[in-house]
């Protein structure tokens, strides 16, 4: 214990020092590189929220892009003049659309929680197609109820579609920013917030319940945890985390419609958790750059001409990104069981047994 | 009055019998013995009296409480903490946070590392339960038992896994409990030198029915106890 928390304040500082860099030292950051690493935040805030929803408390989830399509749905209708009539407007001109982010938290928590209850009759590989069930099905419920989700069509969030994207500027704080580079410093302050947040939550009584419950549920129960209140409470908490990343997914793509938040989006959330480590925090981060680079493998390396010309064409062929992503999987599977993070939890183990040791 | 008492409390499982309108009582301060041959509701009757189980007939009541009105998470807060034959820890834990979620469900629960040190655990505080040996765990789940500051007592087999000399050193522990806490122990186990050595009475079980109650030296000359034991050996 005694180390954990400067191993996690040295990995946060290295993080937000590289952040700081990234946009000084990378050519042509706007254009090329800041939309995209707002993507990675936006994931890696959504693992968070996995991570303790199955790392901690043992629940699984295959449904989370549906926490996200809430979140982001929720940010839309509030934003755009479909949902509350505002006038067209260029984001953050005021703050106001920044409000929208937690709102979209809580309405997603909150359907978190009511979709935690029925789900306390449900363990294992039926809670897991119970959530998968729900990720299939929400992208219908939104076209049917056009009114407020704009069916198909969906929903700009900008009013003016022209206003979103490059070249539009945004002003906050009395300095005026391209869009992308805002969208870059918003999702990854709040991503980190959320880190630091899910640390402080999950640090002392709540996190080891949530593991008394995911260890041994007879035991947590004669213990005195209650198995119903904190397997709710942490699909509330995890929905929240989803539903902020999905709040943020809606504003980076500056639209939502049901395709934007589909099942294979829910599956690559799961697959990102476990490349980062359920019950790992910060080595997330691993999983969410899996998610944004290799989901999106081929498109633009192949584009790019980054990539050998066999390479890239066996990519563009029908099911090859699919092929390689699988294959990736596995291996990284077979070497990392526990994820980047049960990794460099070995890797620490000498040095922290020695200490313990020690200390006592 | 019995600080704990079951009442012609039957429990089945399909077509078993498990428990089969049994009665027994604990008194306040008491250390009883609950034996008998594998199989004769023992560990039933643990998780009746903690909730895991619900009887499908009779009274369980704890210090004059209806305890089957109460659920399972709140059975601690009334103060019967147990532990598990087959243990049951919090396996991704360290041995400091297994007694911590011990202290979850009390206020004023004893320190976590005075229990680690009460009970001769605080070298391996930091340590991941799942590295210990078998014997090490039974006794981090007394100490997770103990953190709660409970009342009562219910300790399933806890000489399981230990040699010898850590079965006589038990022996001393677990009156120990008694003379500095003033905790009311239920004891189950197999080993019958431990648990006639330390129960002031022992409640004797049999295919789920109750055979024979009493001092231990009586109990033991009991020919329905004998004959139960001889059927098990046979
Ligand atoms: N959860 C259960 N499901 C089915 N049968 C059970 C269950 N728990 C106990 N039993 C049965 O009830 C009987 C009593 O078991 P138990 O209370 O564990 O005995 P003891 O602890 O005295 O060895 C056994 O026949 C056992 O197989
Ligand atoms: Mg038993």
């Amino acid at each position: 214990m005694a180390l954990v928390w400067p191993a996690r304040l040295l990995g946060l500082g290295a993080v937000v020092a590289v952040l700081a860099l990234l946009p000084r030292t990378l050519e042509d950051f706007t254009n090329a590189y800041a939309s995209d690493l707002a993507f990675v935040a936006i994931y890696f805030t959504a693992l968070l929220g996995l991570s303790i929803l199955t790392g901690y408390s043992g629940q699984i989830s295959l449904g989370h892009g549906a926490f996200m399509a809430i979140g982001g749905y929720t940010t839309a209708i509030l934003m755009s003049e479909q949902g509350l009539r505002l006038a067209g407007h260029t984001f953050s001109s005021d703050l106001r659309d920044v409000y929208t982010i937690p709102i979209a938290g809580v309405v997603a928590g909150l359907a978190g929680l009511l979709f935690g209850l029925p789900a306390l009759r449900l363990t294992g590989l039926y809670l897991a197609l119970a959530t998968f069930a729900v990720a299939v099905a929400l992208p219908q419920v939104l076209r049917r109820f056009e009114t407020l989700t704009g069916g198909g069509t969906g929903i700009q969030l900008f009013g003016l579609p022209q206003l979103s994207g490059l070249g539009v500027e945004v002003n906050v704080f009395g300095r005026t920013l391209p869009f992308n580079d805002w969208l870059y410093y918003l999702c990854w302050s709040i991503a980190l917030a959320l880190l630091v947040a899910a640390w402080l939550l999950l640090r002392g009584r709540l996190g080891r319940a949530l593991r008394a419950v995911r260890d041994s549920e007879v035991a947590a129960a004669s213990s005195g945890v209650s198995l119903a209140r904190y397997k709710t409470l942490a699909f509330a908490i995890s929905a929240f985390y989803a539903g902020v990343a999905g709040s943020l997914f809606a504003i980076a793509t500056t639209f939502v419609n049901p395709d934007v938040f589909p099942i294979t989006l829910s599956i690559f959330l799961v697959i990102g958790a476990a490349i980062g480590g359920y019950g790992s925090l910060l080595p997330l981060l691993a999983g969410a750059l899996f998610v944004q680079y290799v989901r999106n493998l081929g498109d633009d390396a192949a584009d790019a001409g980054r990539l050998p010309g066999p390479v890239a064409e066996f990519l563009a062929r029908p099911g090859g990104r699919d092929l390689v992503f699988g294959a990736t999987l596995i291996v990284a599977m077979f070497l990392l069981p526990n994820g980047i993070g049960g990794l460099l939890r070995r890797a620490a183990e000498p040095l922290t047994s020695r200490l313990y040791t020690r200390a006592s | 009055m019995a600080l704990l008492e079951l009442e012609n409390v039957t429990r089945r499982f399909g077509g078993i019998v498990a428990l089969d309108g049994v009665s027994l009582d604990v008194g306040e301060g008491e250390i009883v013995g609950l034996i008998g041959p594998n199989g004769a509701g023992k560990t039933t009757a643990f998780n009746v009296i903690t909730r895991l189980y619900a009887p499908d007939a009779g009274r369980v009541a704890f210090d004059g409480a209806d305890l089957l009105r109460i659920r399972a998470h709140r059975i601690i807060r009334h103060g019967i903490a147990r532990t598990f034959q087959n243990v049951a820890l919090f396996r991704g834990m360290t041995v400091l946070e297994n007694v911590l979620v011990g202290a979850h469900a009390r206020r004023g629960a004893r320190d976590a590392l005075e229990t680690l040190e009460y009970c001769g655990l605080r070298d391996v505080a930091h340590t991941p339960v799942s590295r210990l040996p078998f014997g090490t765990q039974k006794q981090v789940e007394t100490a997770r038992a103990l953190a709660s500051g409970p009342r009562l007592v219910l300790l399933d087999e806890p000489a399981g896994g230990l040699v010898h000399e850590e079965v006589d050193a038990l022996a001393g522990f677990i009156r120990r409990l008694r003379l500095d806490f003033g905790v009311t122990i239920l004891l189950v186990e197999h080993h019958m030198n431990l648990v006639m050595g330390v129960s002031d009475r022992v409640h004797v079980l049999s295919f789920g029915r109750r055979i024979a109650s009493g001092a231990p030296a009586d109990v033991q000359q009991d020919p329905a106890v004998v004959e139960a034991y001889l059927g098990e050996a046979a």
